[in-house]
């Protein structure tokens, strides 16, 4: 391995960036949720690279971390995606731009 | 030199992904193009030597979460049809000087942190049998919240994208509005 | 009698508080009001025949009584009351007089609708008047003397509502008030010199050796001596008082009042006051080697006897004539001060305060039969409609020309002449007082003439024919003639009892000095100058009677520009109207006009100022303080609508927000480490 770490950690802000981009430039509330699924993927590259080239890899943390974070997102894709569906089975509109009820 | 290049093969890749998923007009592409970034994801994590999370990854983003989204895109399509319809919100320039600057600010410290050139230490591990064994002692308890977290997310899941009757026979029946009725508590209104 | 001094205060007290009481009674009742006045005044009637008996027990009786009023710092002021002979005869003769002129007003006062205050104000009068006598301190005198002042103004003022007596009531106060300047300035400076007020303090008063000898050392402006320097200070308001020369003008008009009032106080004693204050006073008036003050009294007196005896020739209203009449005798009551001392002087002031009251009285009881008519020119013959009035008149007139023997006038004036004649510095004084015993004749007859004898007037179609008083208007005056005659024979030469008991000594009985050589030469030439003017009189006046009041005076026919002359009172009161009048007038316009502009302006300027510094408050407060609170929370509500606007109800702003809160603490975070 001869890739320094912080080529891994560039890449990550890299994904990141692009994720919360996506999440706040786009109108619609899938891609809103595309884009929050990059930056939770960013963030577990994070973690396993930090596991790679940290000390005590045997203590397998960061693989540990990554696991349910990869089963906590799946469980939130899937409730965030059913709430868009009900709200477009309500509105005819999955646009962010259009759920502004709690305006204040 | 050969994991460099690879890496910077997969890297590109996946950010060209990424971006393509982050800007693409139709959302069925987007989505793909997301599943592609999640693998090439997968990819990193096996170069990184932590090859149960790189499967699982592949098993749950690509194969279930690209899934669920394209399902998810597929079941709210009626709003991107009509031509001439931005799919970029009016100030998408603000929110991407945002994200520069998050970029930014992420990549100076990077660049200020001592790690800019740490090297891997000698081959790590990480084997299937270990990480059982970490998630039955030492990981027990997120073990079994995940699981109910799971559970409570498919059950809220379900609840909340259930497809109501009512709207569908409006005129009031005997035993289908009466049946409808406990649909309709539940509903979001 | 020790005790009798120390009660002398009751003789005012009982009519003063008749006066109190009287003012709180309701309009109508007349008799208890007539009651509580005449009955006080009778018991001071009374309680004065007391206090004169006990000062006939000794020679040069005087008893005096001081007490303590109040302290300041280290001095206090004391008053007190004396008795002696000068106290008690002026006792018995104001409440005597008093007395029967109050019964009087029962009847002349009987028609008029204020009857009771009449006689709050007459009591207050006599109160005041009495407490002038008693005085022993010159500052109980100078308050009693106010306050008779005080009551002559009501008094003359009586009927308000006239116009005319209003502006009566207000000359008389005002020019006696010019005259009671001077007074206030010797008082002070008397008390200033000789440390008190007390007239006789047990060899302390100021009227003492001790004292007078301590004024008459010291010397003033001009060389003159502080003593006569305080003493015609004195005099001043003396002569405000008893209308002497220039401040007389105010006694004719006070002639508004009604007739009791112009008897009582006009002619018998407010008038006199001005006369009693000079003897009393005299131990200083006549101190010294050369009393300057005596002879400046002296001519002051003589000019007066002279002057209102003239104009009172040219005028026809009846009260007037008499006014002016009142004004020549109190001159020769003063030119007798001056040139034959105390005794003289208030022989003449006693006697003529019988006769002139008893002339004034008969002058009402004429108005009062005539239904108000006041002109001579438009009476005639009263003598029969009115016989007790003429009867009474008849003697108050003989008295008062100085009819020989039988009347007091004759006694009385006689002793001034007397001492005229033989007064060193001149001889002057002498011939006015006999141009004025000659002109007092002369008017006398003229109006007798006129009003008693002759046909009826013709102008009383309008009226009913004139009729007698009611009695009891006439016994006072039968009462008062008598004394008119008699009060003459406490004087005569033959057995001078007033002189003597005035100055202390015993009484011989003498008779032949009527006959002596230069006394029984006087008698005589008083007798041809008053039957002079008697005979010219008559001729020019009771036979060429007047058919109506339209033809001219005799004298007016004969000399009609000395005539024009004093019948306009030798234009005094026009002089003075375009001098002091106006003078006056001008400088209280100048007053104003510093008050509004100078003091008020100043007044404006600080209510200016207050209201700019008001406005400049006001101005900062609105401008300042609300606009800047205003403004603050403007800006409060602009951030609150900004962060409202922030809180658009999209997710996707508030995730750029986060977003833009993490880099930001990234960066500091960085910045901070770095």
């Amino acid at each position: 391995m001869n890739t320094p770490l912080s080529h891994y950690l560039i890449l990550s802000a890299l994904l990141f960036s692009i994720g919360f981009a996506g999440a706040v430039a786009r109108r619609s509330a899938i891609l809103v949720l595309i884009g929050i699924e990059l930056m939770l993927n960013a963030a577990n590259l994070n973690f396993i690279a930090f596991w790679r080239y940290g000390p005590q890899a045997e203590a397998l943390t960061g693989v540990m971390f990554v696991l349910f974070s990869i089963a906590i997102a799946a469980a939130e894709a899937a409730v965030g995606l059913a709430l868009v569906i009900a709200i477009y089975r309500q509105r005819k509109t999955a646009q962010v731009d259009c759920m502004d009820t709690l305006k204040g | 030199m050969p994991n460099d290049i690879a890496f910077y093969l997969i890297a590109a890749f996946t950010v060209a992904f990424a971006v393509v998923a982050m800007t693409l007009r139709r959302l069925v592409h987007c989505a793909l193009c997301a599943a592609a970034a999640f693998a090439g994801l997968a990819t990193l994590y096996l170069q990184l030597d932590a090859e149960f999370v790189g499967f699982a990854q592949l098993l749950v983003y690509v194969g279930a979460i690209a899934i669920l989204i394209v399902f998810a895109v597929l079941l709210t399509r009626g709003d991107e049809v009509c031509p001439g319809h931005s799919q970029s919100s009016p100030s998408w320039m603000a929110g991407v000087a945002v994200a520069v600057l998050v970029l930014a600010g992420i990549a100076i410290a990077i660049l200020l942190s001592p790690s800019l050139h740490r090297l891997a230490p000698s081959a790590a591990g990480a084997p299937v049998k270990k990480i059982g064994e970490e998630l039955m002692t030492r990981y027990v308890l997120p073990l079994e919240m995940v699981g109910v977290l799971l559970t409570g997310a498919l059950l809220g899941a379900v609840v909340i994208a259930m497809h109501e009757e009512s709207e569908v026979k409006r005129p009031a029946g005997g035993p289908a509005s009466r049946r409808a009725e406990p649909e309709e508590a539940m509903s979001l209104r | 009698m020790e005790h009798v001094v120390q009660y002398l205060w009751l003789i005012p007290a009982f009519p003063l508080v008749m006066a109190g009481l009287g003012a709180l009674l309701r309009r109508d009742r007349r008799r208890l009001a007539a009651s509580l006045a005449i009955g006080g005044v009778a018991v001071s009637w009374l309680l004065s025949c007391v206090a004169f008996l006990t000062s006939l027990s000794a020679h040069s009786f005087r008893e005096t009584w001081s007490f303590r009023w109040f302290d300041l710092a280290e001095t206090s002021v004391p008053l007190g009351w004396v008795l002696d002979p000068l106290t008690a005869i002026m006792l018995m003769m104001v409440t005597f007089l008093s007395l029967l002129i109050f019964i009087y007003s029962l009847g002349y006062m009987e028609k008029d609708e204020n009857f009771t205050r009449f006689f709050c104000f007459m009591s207050l009068f006599a109160a005041a008047m009495l407490g002038i006598v008693i005085a022993n301190s010159l500052l109980l005198l100078f308050i009693c003397w106010e306050l008779v002042g005080l009551s002559s103004y009501l008094l003359i003022g009586f009927w308000y509502e006239k116009p005319a007596a209003a502006a009566a009531a207000k000359k008389a106060f005002i020019t006696t008030r010019i005259g009671d300047i001077g007074l206030l300035l010797g008082m002070l400076w008397l008390y200033s010199q000789s440390g008190t007020l007390l007239f006789y303090d047990h060899g302390h008063g100021c009227l003492e050796q001790s004292s007078l000898a301590r004024l008459v050392a010291a010397t003033t402006v001009g060389g003159m001596a502080v003593s006569t320097a305080i003493a015609l200070l004195i005099f001043a308001g003396a002569v405000g008082k008893s209308g002497q020369v220039p401040l007389h003008v105010w006694l004719p008009d006070a002639m508004e009042g009604p007739t009791p009032v112009s008897a009582l106080i006009h002619a018998a004693t407010m008038v006199a006051a001005g006369v009693f204050l000079v003897a009393r006073m005299y131990p200083l008036m006549s101190a010294g080697p050369h009393p300057a003050a005596l002879q400046v009294i002296t001519w002051v007196g003589a000019v007066t006897a002279v002057f209102a005896a003239a104009i009172a020739v040219a005028q026809n209203d009846i009260k007037r004539i008499i006014a002016y009449s009142t004004i020549s005798q109190l001159g020769y009551m003063m030119m007798g001060l001056g040139v034959g001392g105390v005794a003289v002087g208030m022989f003449h002031l006693i006697t003529h305060a019988f006769f002139k009251s008893l002339l004034f009285l008969g002058a009402g009881s004429v108005i009062h039969g005539c239904h108000g008519e006041q002109d001579i020119r438009k009476m005639g013959g009263l003598k029969k409609l009115m016989p007790w009035t003429f009867a009474t008149y008849a003697a108050g007139t003989m008295a008062l020309c100085g009819v020989p023997l039988f009347f007091s006038g004759f006694w009385s004036k006689d002793e001034i002449l007397r001492s005229a004649w033989h007064w060193p510095v001149s001889s002057i004084p002498f011939c006015l007082g006999a141009a004025g015993a000659f002109l007092t004749a002369f008017y006398m007859t003229r109006q007798v003439s006129w009003v008693f004898f002759g046909k009826p007037a013709d102008a009383a179609g309008s009226h009913a024919p004139a009729h007698e008083s009611p009695a009891v208007m006439t016994i006072p005056l039968a009462i008062l003639a008598v004394f008119a005659v008699l009060a003459g024979f406490l004087g005569t030469p033959a057995w001078p009892w007033f002189q003597s008991y005035l100055n202390g000594e015993n009484t011989p009985f003498t008779p032949a000095v009527l006959v002596a050589g230069p006394q029984l030469g006087l008698l005589l030439l008083s007798t041809l100058v008053v039957g002079a003017a008697f005979f010219l009189g008559w001729r020019v006046y009771a036979k060429a009677a007047l058919q109506s009041s339209r033809e001219k005076d005799p004298l007016e026919k004969s000399l009609p520009a000395l005539f024009w002359l004093l019948h306009n009172k030798f234009f005094i009161d026009e002089i003075y109207a375009a001098t002091v009048i106006r003078l006056n007038a001008a400088f209280s316009g100048f007053a104003d006009w510093m008050d509004r502009m100078i003091w008020g302006g100043a007044v404006n300027a600080v209510s200016g100022l207050t209201v700019v510094c008001a406005r400049i408050n006001r101005a900062f407060d609105e401008w300042g303080i609300n606009a800047g609170f205003d403004f603050g929370c403007d800006e409060l509500r602009g951030a609150g609508g900004f962060l409202s606007w922030m809180q658009n109800g999209r997710v996707q702003r508030y995730l750029r927000i986060v977003g833009l809160g993490f880099s930001l603490l990234l960066l500091a975070l960085i910045w901070g480490c770095a």
